[in-house]
């Protein structure tokens, strides 16, 4: 009885707080807009009885989802969030992983503290962090600033409102996802194996390619969908640092629910999203699974 | 017929292989190796054996290029190795982890320093299994690391570090993770094996056994020095100082003044006790302080005093370790001194005459004591 309930409880969560919502959001995406409270139409109506739930039924319909297919905004903005996703992955892993390795190489003493600093931004606001970005990246901005200064340049970069903003942003928020990952894994390689590499004829450079990139790839491939996943329906650094023409299906669906009030339509936006996203997921966690038994 | 004995060190027409000259390490404050000399042949297989901490491993690392000595030279082959990297170096080692590639299968790990070099793609898979058939490994070609046993896994450490035919082959504690009897089998298979592929070895081991075992020379070294060099057989019966007697194998000391007499030296040990007879290979002065080396299984145990004897001590059991084959009998003599004697139990036990709290004679020959001096 008592592991009944603690397998019960994480059920339980997920019920409540995922798979409720998610029918819910589900339902709306089938409904019809209404000038009314909420703005959706059917309502659930118990007091007509087995009529009433019948009605109900009968009124849901895929219009919303065939809609997103006339538009071309949408799968626009989808692939253009796949491709905003991917870029800064990519670059996420680009600087992330040199940080890994060198925290994983300093000294023993010094790691907890490293960890701690890679960690620390976490403790200040999400959204203070992204907006001090808009300081450091405007025309008038740090960057521009500080390399006119060194006469690098005469003119100010624009970088802000571009996807390069974007792109910077989410590098800077998800570096942590990156790193720690790829950290965890570089941490428990056996130094010993890099030496029997280069004893057995690598130079330092290729004892990497060889031995320490592929045992730390769990890491690697953990730390790109930490990043992708989230990247992929990223609203608050679009909307923060990227400009008019930056195109992300986080944008548009908090377009359709807040300017627009058509939720419905949102609604669909959101099950497409989750749709999308579960691809991502199901390879994450199979490659989670696959670690663990590599791990046995 | 007398056989060919391997012997390059007593001739001193041969080149060493290795020479040790003057080396120096230090990390930091410690001194881990302290000017050390020391030449290893190539043929040889050489031994470097002592407790954990002595230095051995760091020897071992600086023939392997994975440290740089801070002081002297070392040379293999008649080169100076200061700037040569492990990667360059004619020598390979096998990891005490074994340090296999987990993501790799045997066959790769095999041959995995063999494409390091310029070689066509057959020769590499005929040296492999040239080595997999060696090491009796053929089955286990396409398995991971973690699929197989630990002994197989210390066979393909060793495949892979013979595989690039190096001239010196490194072993640091080959053997350690092994169990009891499947080490001892083991033992004789790397035996096989350097005599086979004639390479030279260098074991790091702190096991005195596996060194007399397998080893043609061996070093027993503490805090960075190395304290004798020599046969196995010559360690156990010549040790040159107290510690090298006490820590190959077990061994009784007992302490004297020496003075010269017909027969060697008078050992006086305890007052009021007749002197001990020894013969010593160096010359003593009247009076010198001196430590009398006995191995216990030198020692013979009687009820009764042994007549003709130039050693004999009366004592009292006061212990019996039974190892099966052997026991061995910890006496109390004179002054407190603990002195053990080991037979071979060639009777039952329930025929065995000696038991706890007798009295009893111990008495070896002049020449089963060492002399060494303090």
């Amino acid at each position: 009885m008592r592991r009944f309930f603690l397998i019960a409880v994480p059920y339980i969560w997920l019920l409540a707080l995922f798979l409720v919502p998610f029918l819910i959001v589900l339902k709306i995406s089938l409904s019809d807009t209404a000038l009314a409270i909420p703005p959706y139409t059917p309502q659930l109506d118990f007091g007509a009885g087995w009529d009433g739930i019948r009605n109900f039924f009968a009124a849901l319909d895929f219009e919303n989802f065939t809609f997103l297919t006339e538009d071309a905004l949408y799968w626009k903005a989808y692939l253009s969030s796949l491709k905003i996703a991917a870029v800064s992955t990519f670059f996420t892993l680009l600087v992330g992983y040199p940080i890994a390795y060198a925290m994983a190489n300093a000294r023993i003493e010094w790691r907890p503290t490293l960890m701690m600093l890679i960690i620390l931004p976490f403790w200040t606001s999400f959204l203070i962090r992204v907006y001090s970005w808009m300081g450091i990246l405007s025309q008038e901005g740090y960057l521009n600033q500080f390399l006119m200064s060194l006469g690098l340049i005469s003119e100010p970069l624009i970088i802000l409102n571009t996807n390069w903003a974007v792109y910077i942003g989410i590098v800077y928020t998800y570096l942590p996802f990156m790193i720690l990952p790829i950290y965890a894994a570089l941490e428990k390689l056996d130094g010993a194996l890099i030496e029997a590499a280069e004893d057995l004829g690598c130079s330092r450079l290729s004892a990497f390619w060889l031995v320490t990139f592929p045992l730390s790839k769990g890491g690697v491939i953990a730390g790109c969908f930490l990043v992708f996943i989230p990247a992929l329906g990223e609203f608050v650094i679009p909307s923060l640092l990227g400009g008019s023409d930056t195109l992300m299906i986080g944008k548009v669906l908090w377009e359709e629910f807040f300017s627009n009030r058509d939720w419905p339509v949102a609604s669909a936006v959101a099950v497409v999203l989750l749709l999308l996203l579960i691809v991502p997921i199901i390879l994450f966690q199979r490659n989670e699974q696959k670690a663990r038994e590599a791990d046995q | 017929m007398a056989q060919n004995v391997f012997a390059p060190w007593d001739d001193p027409t041969e080149t060493p292989l290795i020479q040790f000259k003057g080396v120096t390490k230090r990390f930091g404050d410690f001194v881990a190796i302290d000017n050390l000399t020391q030449d290893i042949y190539a043929r040889e297989f050489f031994a470097l054996l002592g407790p954990s901490g002595c230095g051995k491993t760091t020897m071992m690392r600086m023939l392997a290029g994975f440290e740089a000595p801070s002081e002297g030279q070392i040379l293999i082959a008649g080169t100076d190795m200061a700037h040569v990297p492990p990667n360059l170096r004619a020598v390979n080692m096998m990891f005490q982890s074994y340090a296999l590639f987990p993501h790799l299968s045997v066959w790769d790990n095999i041959a995995f320093g063999l494409k390091r070099e310029r070689h066509t793609k057959d020769a590499v898979s005929a040296r492999v299994e040239e080595m997999l058939k060696l090491t009796r490994l053929e089955k286990f070609a396409k398995r991971k690391p973690h699929q197989i046993s630990g002994g197989q896994r210390q066979r393909v450490a060793l495949a892979r570090s013979l595989a690039k035919a190096p001239k010196l082959l490194l072993l640091d504690e080959p053997l350690g993770a092994l169990d009891k009897k499947l080490r001892q089998d083991t033992q004789f298979e790397l035996m096989d094996i350097q005599e086979k592929t004639g390479t030279t070895f260098v074991i790091v081991t702190h096991d005195q056994e596996e060194a007399m075992t397998v080893a043609s020379r061996v070093a027993v070294m503490d805090e960075g020095r190395i304290m004798q060099v020599s046969t196995p057989a010559q360690i156990y019966e010549a040790p040159n100082s107290v510690y090298v007697a006490d820590f190959i194998g077990d061994v009784n000391i007992i302490e004297g003044t020496a003075s010269p007499s017909v027969n060697g030296y008078e050992v006086r040990w305890a007052e009021g006790h007749a002197p001990l007879v020894a013969k010593a290979s160096q010359v003593l002065r009247e009076g010198q302080r001196i430590s009398l080396a006995i191995r216990p299984e030198k020692v013979s145990i009687s009820a009764e005093k042994p007549e003709n004897s130039v050693n004999a001590i009366e004592g009292k059991i006061i212990d019996i370790a039974y190892l099966g084959n052997l026991s061995t009998y910890h006496v109390e003599v004179a002054g407190g001194i603990m002195v053990k004697a080991q037979t071979a139990n060639t009777r039952r036990l329930s025929r065995r005459e000696l038991t706890w709290e007798d009295k009893v004679w111990l008495n070896w020959t002049d020449t089963a004591a060492v002399v060494l001096e303090q």
